[in-house]
């Protein structure tokens, strides 16, 4: 769903694809802040000069560089852009900051309201009234009512909200830090300045922050530059689509496909393909784990978040991981095997694939959004095209694979052509959280039953991932 | 009387700023507009240039009249305004 946030991050990214198609980008990029917040216009912030502050900040994250790693606060976006445009690829050696300079998610402190922690406050609603269930339904005692009015020892609180449940006024209620609230491994905290800070040790770039911040504080550091640069010099650059692109645009996958070619992608490639070799290589290792051990237990691994997860915070996990790669992967080697100088742009909806792409050699990844933004700019309407002439659709169970159950019900259907009468004991994990998390350690244990495990990370699978457009 | 014409703007550029969620308006209005408008999905309309892109997205009412920044609510209101004015002359 479309808000505030995600209008100007829309609105910047297309002006940023037109002024580069006119090639005005570098001369207009810093003037970009001053000609949407004129001044005598309203500001969505303190003021019109903090929100140009903040605009910079969104430009540089598209241009791929994050507020954290700004050193010189001088430095204007066109020197920035001439980095980007002329530069080589930056190396980045794999230090204990790797993590860090790598991220595809970045804070940008300035556009971070340093939300008050989280508490459970009586406000002015409060009646003082003769029954007063919120005292008698606190635990722990923390509430008592002087001058009229309740209050709520925020030492002894520990905001189960019973008390909100109980207040016949709603008088009661719950702050919340967005960012920290969703989480799901402590990642974001505010340090001690008050702003939201990322711990890249801990963080699995699943974008529930990004998607919960209603500042915009979180960004996600973009590519789109060097896409666009590496295609106006010309190079072969092959679109791969996630299954999950689905309904993400009016028009069909095979329209989409069209208007990616349209737009100056040398080839275009469905992703659902690899997620077919993905099908079959997962269901052959689950049945060979099988044959080894009738009480194994695998879990899915094409889900980059989940697999971030693992490695970061669930090590008992980590045999039980599928070692199969994703249909991102299988997909990119298919790509390069019948053209070994095209470079790769996985197409989706999500930012874990990032930090996935960056480690198995894929060029570039895009959003959604991303691709909306060159289709708007070059003046591409999906439903006005032809349906790309596609040697052969992808199988059903593999354009099936982002909605939640898709890889499970691949699996089944593959081992069952396989071994008829085969039994699956498959469960899903679908979308991370506090909560999934702790179930996931019991899955571990063996605890809850199950000998195959789907894990996405979003609710309902890549569908509504993070930069989807639905 | 003539059915109000409203055609919403699919291009991409209004498709990606709001446009997804004014496609299913249909299903949304009252009944006392039912049958007095008829709703059409558009490619580009040609409005959304560079320096109008903050509009987006963009509807237009019976070929002239064109809206901008259009919400499902703003399209309602507007249309009720213009069954009323043609139900008052
Ligand atoms: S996309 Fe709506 S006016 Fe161009």
């Amino acid at each position: 769903m479309i808000n505030g946030a995600t209008y100007i991050r829309r609105e910047l990214l297309i002006r940023l694809v037109r002024a580069f198609d006119d090639g005005v980008l570098r001369e207009e990029i810093d003037q970009i802040p001053i000609r949407l917040r004129p001044k005598d216009s309203d500001a969505s912030r303190c003021c019109i000069y903090h929100d140009r502050a903040v605009l910079k900040y969104r430009l540089m994250a598209l241009l791929g560089i994050s507020a954290e790693e700004e050193t010189d606060e001088a430095k204007t976006l066109s020197e920035y852009l001439d980095e980007i445009i002329g530069g080589e690829p930056r190396e980045i050696s794999e230090d204990s900051e790797f993590e860090r300079k790598t991220a595809p998610l970045s804070v940008c402190a300035p556009a971070c309201s340093g939300c008050p922690d989280a508490r459970v406050v009586s406000t002015s609603n409060c009646r003082g009234c003769f029954a007063r269930p919120c005292v008698y339904s606190c635990p722990k005692n923390a509430i008592t009512v002087t001058n009229g009015r309740s209050q709520i020892d925020s030492s002894k609180c520990v905001k189960c909200g019973k008390c909100i449940s109980a207040c016949p006024y709603n008088a009661i209620v719950k702050t919340t830090v967005p960012c920290e609230e969703a989480c799901p491994v402590g990642a974001i905290r505010k340090n001690e300045r008050g702003v939201a800070e990322i711990d890249f040790s801990k963080c699995i770039f699943c974008g529930k922050c990004f998607m919960s911040c209603p500042f915009g504080a979180v960004m996600e550091r973009s590519q789109i530059v060097s896409v666009l640069s590496a295609m106006k010099r010309g190079e072969k650059l092959v679109a791969m689509v996630a299954p999950a692109a689905d309904r993400q645009f009016p028009g069909t996958v095979e329209q989409l496909l069209a208007a990616c070619a349209k737009a100056g992608f040398s080839d275009v490639i469905e992703v659902a393909l690899g997620a077919e070799k993905t099908t079959e290589h997962e269901t052959a290792e689950f049945l060979e784990r099988m044959e080894q051990d009738s009480k194994t237990f695998m879990t899915t691994s094409c889900c980059p978040a989940y697999v971030n997860l693992v490695g970061k915070h669930l090590p008992e996990l980590i045999d039980k991981v599928s070692l199969t790669p994703s249909p991102m992967v299988y997909t990119h080697e298919m790509v390069r095997e019948a053209d070994p100088g095209a470079k790769t742009v996985f197409i989706g909806p999500c930012v874990a694939k990032r930090s996935e792409a960056r480690r198995k050699g894929i060029d570039f990844v895009l959003s959604f959004e991303e691709l909306g933004a060159i289709l708007a700019g070059r003046k591409i309407d999906v439903l006005a095209c032809e349906p790309h002439p596609i040697e052969r659709p992808a199988a059903a169970t593999a354009r099936n694979f982002a909605r939640s159950c898709g890889v499970t019900e691949a699996v089944l259907a593959e081992a069952t052509a396989k071994l008829p009468g085969f039994q699956l004991a498959a469960k899903q994990i679908n979308g991370i959280d506090r909560k999934t998390c702790a179930m996931l350690k019991l899955y571990a244990s063996g605890k809850l039953p199950a000998n195959f495990l789907e894990v996405m990370a979003c609710p309902g699978g890549c569908v509504n991932g993070p930069c989807s457009l639905s | 009387m003539e059915k109000i014409k409203v055609e919403i703007c699919c291009g991409t550029a209004c498709y990606l700023l709001g446009a997804a969620k004014l496609m299913n308006i249909e299903e949304e209005l009252p009944e006392n507009l039912k049958d007095k408008v008829d709703i059409q999905a558009r490619t580009c309309l040609g409005l959304c240039e560079r320096d109008h892109l903050g509009g987006a997205p963009y509807v237009k009412f019976n070929d002239t009249e064109i809206m901008g920044n259009a919400s499902v609510e703003k399209v309602l209101a507007r249309l009720n305004q213009l069954v009323e004015g043609a139900e008052q002359s």
